[in-house]
Formats: C-alpha cells, structure tokens, sequence
C-alpha cells in the first residue's frame, strides 16, 4: 500500500475564543486528487494552511510526506507545491523571470518551457505581472507552484475567475499532474470543479468533518431518487398504472423514483402507445451540488441547536 | 554556500523590480540629490564649524551630510515600504512557503540596500569634488568607509524592525517618513547645528540618526587621528541589535488584516 501523502489527526485550531477547526481528521493517499470542502468560515483555509506550514495548530497530529509541516522542515518545502487563495508575486518582475525565480530556489525544477506551457501562457512570458488579467495572474500562481516540480499540490480554488475556457485548461492540466503520480490538495466552491477532479471529498462545516467519500457515492448519492422530468400536452391523462408519484411543475412533470429503469419503461412504452412524445425528457441525479448544500445545511442547523 | 548564492541571486531580482519602479527609484536615487543640490543652493553661501577650530562652506558640509540622508532613505526609508507593499500584496507569504531560506531573503533584501546606499555616497562624493572641491580624505577613507557600512547595516535592519508596525503598505509613507524626517532636522542633517538647545541636543542624541550624522561628517572633515568615532558608532550599534531583536520579534510574513 501507498504510504498516505497528507494525514491528519483530531486537528484543532482557535483563533482567541473562537474554534476555527474543532478535531479534524483525515487522509490523502499518494497520487490522489482530494478536495475539502465547507462553507465560508467553516475551517478549510486554516486546515490548509497549518498543511503548509503558514499556522501552528493548537493540537492534533499533522504530517505531510511524512513531515511535520509546522517545523517548516526545508525538505518539505522543497517537494511542495502551493497555490494561494489571493496571488502575492512583485508586480513589476515579467511572467518568465517570477517562474525563473521560484525555479531557482528548489533543487530538481521543471524546466522553465514546460511550466509556462502547462498553464498556457506562452503568449505573455515577456509581459510584467502588472500587465497580466486576473485569470493570467492565476495562471502564473499555478506556473509557480509547479516550479519545484513538486510531489504535492495544494490548490486553494485555484480556478475562481477563470472563464470557462480556462478553466477546462486548467482542468486538464490538474489531471496531467494527476497522471504523473502528484498528489493534489484542492478546496473550492465550485462543484462541478470537484465532481470532474476529485477522487475523494471531504465536507467540514463549523471545523467538523460532516462528510466523506468519492464524489458520485457521497451521501449515498448513487443510491438516492432519480428524478425523470417531461412535458406533456396538457389534455393528456396520465396512466393510473404507472406505479410512481409524480408532480406538476409548471409545464413539466416530475417523478421521483428509486427505480428509474421500471419507471421510464412503464412510461415510454405509455407514451408509445398513446402516440405522445415526451418533450425534455431527462433524467438526473441529485447533483453532487445537491448533495453539499444538503449536507452543510444539516450541519448548520445542527450546529446553531447546539 | 548554496544559499549565498540563493541570496546574491536573489538581489539581482530585487534590484530588477527596484529599478522598474517609479516611486523607489524617485525617491531613494533621485530625491537625495535633488536635495543636496537645492541645499547647497540656497544655504551653500554660510560657513560652519565642523570640529574645533574647523570651519567649512555650508555647501561643503552638505557633502557628508546628504550622503548620510541617502543611506537612511536607501536602507530604512526603502526597505521598510517595500517590505509592507510585498507583504501586503502576498508576495512575503509565497516567499515563505519556498524552500527559500529566510535568511537568505533578508540578506538580499540589506545587500541590495547597502549596495544602494553605496552608490548614492559615491555619487554624492564626486558631486562634492566636482563643484566644491570637497574630496574624500585619504587619510579618514577607512573610517569614512566603516561609518558608512555600519550605519547602512544598522538603518537597514531598523527598517526592517518598523515594517513589523506598520499596518498596512498605506501606512507605510507616513509611518516611515514620520519617524525620520523630524530626525533629520534635528540631527546635523538638513540643517547644520551651531549651539542648539540642550534639550534638542540631547533629543537627538537618543536617536540613531544624529550618531549616524555626526560619525559620518567627522570622517569626512577631521583629519586628525583615524576619525573613527567610536562613541557614535557603538550606539549606533546598540540601535542595530535592539532592531534585530525587535525584528525577529515582531516580523510578519503575511498582510495584515
């Protein structure tokens, strides 16, 4: 078995008298995308920045590659990779001479081509970071972490800005170190961004993990409701016989089924029969949206009686 | 060894975006002599006593004395707000979060000042030479050089102690130049002192500034002895290491909030 990348131990942390994160505890295996996720001031950024060694925990067991990150062990840092929420490099310095720079400071760097290419700024190498877009500056964050060549990347929403564009880029790149062997630490608020990237979730909320597993099984979203949703002339009588409750939703029907293979045959061969067709018809599962703010507003609610 | 030359690497960045920006080349390269030419200027005429029995011309006085501004605003002045506008802007935290040994960033940061300071004495010198025939003494060139390094040390390590209270790179200006420009006035800088007040002599004194200034301008104008003067120098010490312990203190990587 894999050595674990990243642990974490019943870590807590408080700022004065406020517990920012109340007993944490979790794994990232090598080699594996893991996003932890919760709302605004649920404890994410302090857990990440205790991993990367910014803040000193109040208790709890931390290591990452097999480090305690809070000794600021240069070791550590030599095989780290680290992408900030707000971007910090000097404004007047050009995109190649930033990356040139942090290259230096490690001992085994990406060569400088493959760095600018992987996050596709080619065409502004010779520009200075004052003269870059937010989602450029981004970029040249990511460019930075991937300098040292690193074995872990910490990620912290790293595509917030991009357009859409970019960040399907910045998608493919994440995969590609992904593919290499890195492991990747990620937090973000955009869902679609972890059900195409993670392998593993974790949610906190209020500094407690309320959540955890792979995205399409969180919560026991493989096995939840499907939801199939049509559109029908309005004169048009439903069967009886289709064994499912079903609502009106403005002009669309919605039926929620723990069986949809049953429920859409019952229904479409209804439909054959009647010579209808089903305008818009769908079927979904609750997103992995769905499940989050599902899953965080319990704990909200159970954290306000508490 | 490698993280020497980390650090003298590290300098040719620094001074890189030093030198594309406007306002610290303005106002660490530019603005010391602009003064030292509006000084000698207008109050060039007068003459001053420099040591006993030793007067000179104002304008020369101005010599020694503009190259001491020049290092305060090199070292303390320049390394304090540039200090807060990267921290502020996240550019210290990234630096932090390299394998980049904090040393080796905080020498770069002092070698670069220093060698700033450096060059600005020299220009102020060869302004001398050229258009008051001040030149520098050959026999107090040790002195003058020690004085010089000391105190472009000391002022550095000063401005890296003070960016540890300034709140945020807003403050940084007012902060910076609110602690030293009263100094300046009253420490045989931008004014020569004949007889002050006591009360001011010894205000000054408490401060770096004026051990600094004197130090300085002796090395230039004394020629008796070495003209080191060891007095200034050793409290000009005693201000470096307070600073230090102060720095390590109360440094911070990240913007405050």
């Amino acid at each position: 078995m894999a050595p674990n990348a990243v642990e974490v131990h019943d870590l807590r942390k408080s700022y004065g008298p406020v517990e920012a994160v109340r007993g944490i505890s979790f794994t990232v295996a090598e080699g594996e995308v893991f996003a932890l996720l919760g709302p605004n001031g649920a404890g994410k950024t302090t857990t990440v920045e205790i991993l990367e060694g910014f803040r000193r925990r109040d208790g709890g067991r931390v290591s990452v590659l097999g480090f305690d990150p809070a000794t600021g062990d240069r070791r550590l840092k030599e095989q780290m990779g680290i992408v900030l929420q707000t971007s910090g490099v000097d404004p007047y310095l050009t995109v190649d001479e930033t990356v040139e720079m942090f290259r230096g400071y490690y001992p085994k760097p990406r060569p400088l081509d493959e760095v600018i290419d992987l996050v596709g700024l080619r065409d502004k190498r010779d520009s200075r970071v004052t003269k870059l877009s937010g989602g450029q500056r981004r970029r040249l964050d990511v460019a930075i972490a991937l300098a040292g060549d690193p074995r872990v990347l910490f990620l912290d929403e790293p595509t917030t800005g991009f357009d859409p564009g970019a960040r399907r880029n910045a998608w493919d790149v994440i995969k590609g170190l992904k593919d290499l062997g890195k492991t990747i630490f990620l937090t973000s608020h955009s869902m679609d961004e972890v059900q195409f990237l993670a392998d593993r979730v974790v949610i906190i909320s209020a500094g407690r993990v309320v959540a955890e597993g792979a995205p399409d099984t969180l919560a026991g979203r493989e096995k939840a409701a499907a939801m199939i949703r049509f559109r029908v002339p309005a004169d048009a009588n439903l069967p009886a016989a289709i064994s499912f409750e079903m609502k009106s939703e403005g002009d669309f029907v919605e039926v929620q089924t723990q069986d949809p293979t049953r429920a859409l045959y019952e229904l479409t061969s209804w439909a054959v029969q009647q010579n209808l067709s089903l305008d818009g018809l769908e079927v979904t599962r609750p997103s992995l949206e769905d499940v989050y703010l599902q899953i965080t507003e319990q704990a909200g609610a159970a954290g306000t009686q508490a | 060894m490698n993280d020497l030359r980390l650090a003298l690497r590290q300098v040719w960045y620094i001074n890189k975006a030093f030198l594309r920006n406007p306002a610290s080349l303005f106002f660490t390269l530019i603005f010391p002599l602009m003064f030292l030419v509006i000084f000698s200027v207008i109050f060039g005429n007068g003459h001053v006593q420099v040591g006993p029995g030793q007067t000179v011309r104002v304008a020369t006085f101005y010599v020694p004395s503009i190259a001491a501004f020049s290092v305060i605003t090199a070292c303390y002045t320049n390394i304090a707000i540039s200090l807060t506008f990267s921290r502020d802007s996240g550019a210290l935290k990234r630096i932090h979060g390299s394998p980049l040994p904090v040393w080796s960033y905080m020498f770069a940061r002092i070698f670069h000042s220093v060698v700033i300071a450096i060059l600005l004495v020299g220009i102020c010198a060869a302004f001398g030479a050229v258009f008051y025939g001040a030149t520098l003494p050959t026999s107090t060139l040790p002195a003058f050089a020690v004085t010089l390094v000391i105190g472009a040390a000391v002022f550095c390590i000063l401005g890296v102690a003070i960016s540890g209270f300034i709140p945020n790179a807003d403050a940084s200006p007012a902060v910076v130049n609110g602690t030293v420009l009263p100094l300046l006035f009253i420490s045989n800088v931008f004014i020569p002192l004949q007889n002050p007040p006591p009360w001011l002599d010894i205000l000054g004194k408490i401060f770096p500034v004026r051990h600094f200034a004197d130090a300085l301008i002796g090395s230039f104008f004394n020629l008796n002895g070495s003209g080191l003067h060891t007095d200034d120098l050793l409290v000009l010490g005693a201000w470096g290491i307070a600073g230090l312990v102060v720095g390590i203190r109360f440094f911070q990587w990240e913007p405050r909030i």
